[in-house]
């Protein structure tokens, strides 16, 4: 592979600008049969809490046109296990290793936080748009006064690591919530997380999640993402990671011309775990064809009417 | 370990009752690095063009010497239709195996239960036993049963039931396996079915001290471990769990599953 493809996001070196986004790729451990975890140029990793936490009930999935809908809540086996035993493992797979804090209070993920200011992880990405948790979440990610304070909070247990703040769509302006993290500190955003939706069993009158509501994700998102991404990109100073319905690299590239200097791929895994290979030959292959040096200089070159 | 392909469909079988709105489709695909994998209770990931998510349907036969697997599936929405469409020559975008299967015991003796559409997953067990397994298949009515003559081929002996009585024991699968347990040494059972059919069949394994491996079904995304989507109630070391079904399962130890 050739230095292409290669883009540095506040200071880390990412070999290429696709990341495997959190909740869809675990710790990687299911994908390695497949392909070396080396070929990707990062992974964000399940998001955790403090302690472990079971999620919500199931059916936790819906499938709807050109997408899903998840209710997973939060699933996971807290920090400490993330540290002691998914982390030795990520270590040695020569790729970037992005943590994703996704505590249900400000003291809680900025606890998380300090817990991983020492470890080995690259970046951290600070989740508050999570959908279906009653806590934390989108109620931190909906407002720009709390979405302020909790990167404050987590940013000053962060002098190590630089901090990305995962944005919610669920808001009327994305914008303005992308400049409060960024005056409290934020050295990059990623956006967007899922669309809450709901689907009906009209069967049974019940809603198909047990959650009722879940999050949006899939190609249907795609279009709204690259909107946001796209204002985002706009309206602050530090990089945007854009995500969202990604699922081939003719996507990437859209997303990197509205403004994303590297994306992440989700909801596409579940249809083809070769999604993030693909998507990365596709780029290498676009660069070659069009005599770009470094794909970097494409990332915010759309040429607005 | 799981390999993902597009795979040949080299024979096509249908068993459809339009009174019933019955529509079973039995599908032999060729996938040797698949088929190698493979063993009996693992499933398979299926691709339907024009949906989002992949199908999640359990493998029926292995034949790793040919090649191929078996894979038997009832149309029960739009999804599974479209794969129904497909015809011998097609090829198939399969990502498998997957999940953990059935826990073979040699020389042991062994009774498999196959609910409906759980019966399918039973044949690539039963096959491994024989003459020392017995296959007690359940469905609503005649119509609706398959794979009996399959079974007898692989040596085993068959039991067939119906709820309504129109073939074989008129009544729930769980009165014969009653009768087994305690007449015949039975070292271990396997089901796949409805919930209740393998809530019956996991009290009546501890009423009798015999060991039960259970398939379970859930709404599945990835299908290999990651999303978590696939969440199950389940009892370890007497704490509540939540598992997940693609990858802690599809099978479970009977005493590990939480009918709550």
């Amino acid at each position: 592979m050739s230095k292409r493809l290669c883009v540095n996001i506040c200071g880390v070196e990412f070999k290429n600008p696709v990341i495997p986004a959190s909740g869809t790729y675990g710790y990687g451990r299911e994908y390695e049969c497949l392909y070396e975890l080396s070929r990707l140029g990062g992974i964000s990793v399940k998001g955790t809490t403090l302690n472990p936490r079971q999620g919500n009930p199931a059916p936790r999935v819906a499938e709807t046109p050109c997408g899903m809908l998840n209710s997973v809540g939060l699933q996971n086996g807290g920090v400490h296990r993330f540290l002691d035993y998914e982390l030795p493992n990520l270590l040695k797979k020569d790729t970037r290793i992005i943590a994703n804090i996704a505590g249900a209070t400000v003291e809680e993920c900025a606890e998380i936080a300090s817990l991983l200011n020492p470890s080995e992880v690259d970046m951290i990405e600070l989740n508050i748009s999570c959908p279906n948790v009653k806590q934390g979440g989108a109620a931190f990610g909906t407002s720009c006064k709390i979405a302020g304070e909790v990167t404050a909070a987590v940013k000053k247990e962060l002098p190590c690591k630089p901090l990305m703040v995962k944005l919610s769509p669920n808001v009327t302006d994305i914008t303005e919530i992308a400049r409060s993290v960024e005056a409290a500190g934020a050295d990059a955003v990623s956006l967007i997380n899922t669309i809450l939706g709901m689907r009906i069993d009209i069967k049974t009158k019940r809603p198909v999640l047990k959650n009722n509501v879940g999050g949006l994700s899939g190609p249907a998102v795609f279009p709204v993402a690259l909107r946001m991404v796209w204002q985002t990109a706009n309206a602050v100073k530090v990089p945007v990671v854009g995500m969202g319905g990604i699922s081939t690299w003719e996507d990437a590239v859209e997303m990197m011309m509205a403004g994303a200097a590297a994306v992440q791929v989700g909801a596409a895994i579940f249809a083809d775990p070769y999604a993030p290979i693909k998507i990365i030959d596709g780029l290498e292959k676009y660069c070659e064809d069009n005599k770009i040096d470094n794909i970097s200089q494409i990332v915010g070159s759309v040429e607005p009417w | 370990m799981y390999r993902q392909g597009k795979y040949e469909i080299i024979k096509k079988r249908a068993k459809i009752c339009t009174g019933f709105d019955l529509k079973i489709f039995d599908f032999t695909v060729r996938c040797p690095e698949i088929a190698v994998l493979a063993k009996p209770g693992q499933f398979v990931q299926i691709a339907a063009e024009g949906f989002f998510l992949r199908r999640p349907i359990s493998i029926c036969d292995i034949d790793a010497v040919n090649g191929t697997i078996r894979l038997v599936f009832e149309v029960r929405g739009k999804g599974t239709l479209k794969l129904s469409e497909l015809n011998e020559g097609d090829f198939i975008d399969i990502i498998a195996p997957l999940g953990n299967g059935f826990t073979f015991l040699p020389d042991k003796k062994a009774v498999c239960i196959g609910g409906g559409i759980g019966t399918p997953p039973m044949l690539s067990i039963a096959r491994l036993y024989g003459e020392n397994a017995k296959v007690i298949s359940g469905f609503r009515s005649e119509p609706f049963s398959i794979l009996q003559e399959d079974f007898k081929a692989a040596g085993c002996q068959t039991i067939l039931c119906t709820d309504d009585g129109t073939a074989g024991v008129h009544g729930f699968v769980t009165a014969p396996l009653e009768q087994m347990l305690k007449t015949e040494g039975v070292d271990i059972i396997y089901a796949c079915g409805p919930m209740p059919m393998l809530k019956g069949i996991a009290e009546l394994a501890r009423k009798y001290g015999v060991r039960s491996e259970l398939s379970l079904e859930q709404r599945m995304a990835c299908g290999v471990g990651a999303c978590l989507v696939c969440a199950c109630k389940t009892v370890k070391n007497g704490e509540q769990i939540l598992s997940h079904v693609c990858k802690d399962g599809p099978v479970f130890d009977g005493e590990e599953v939480d009918f709550s």
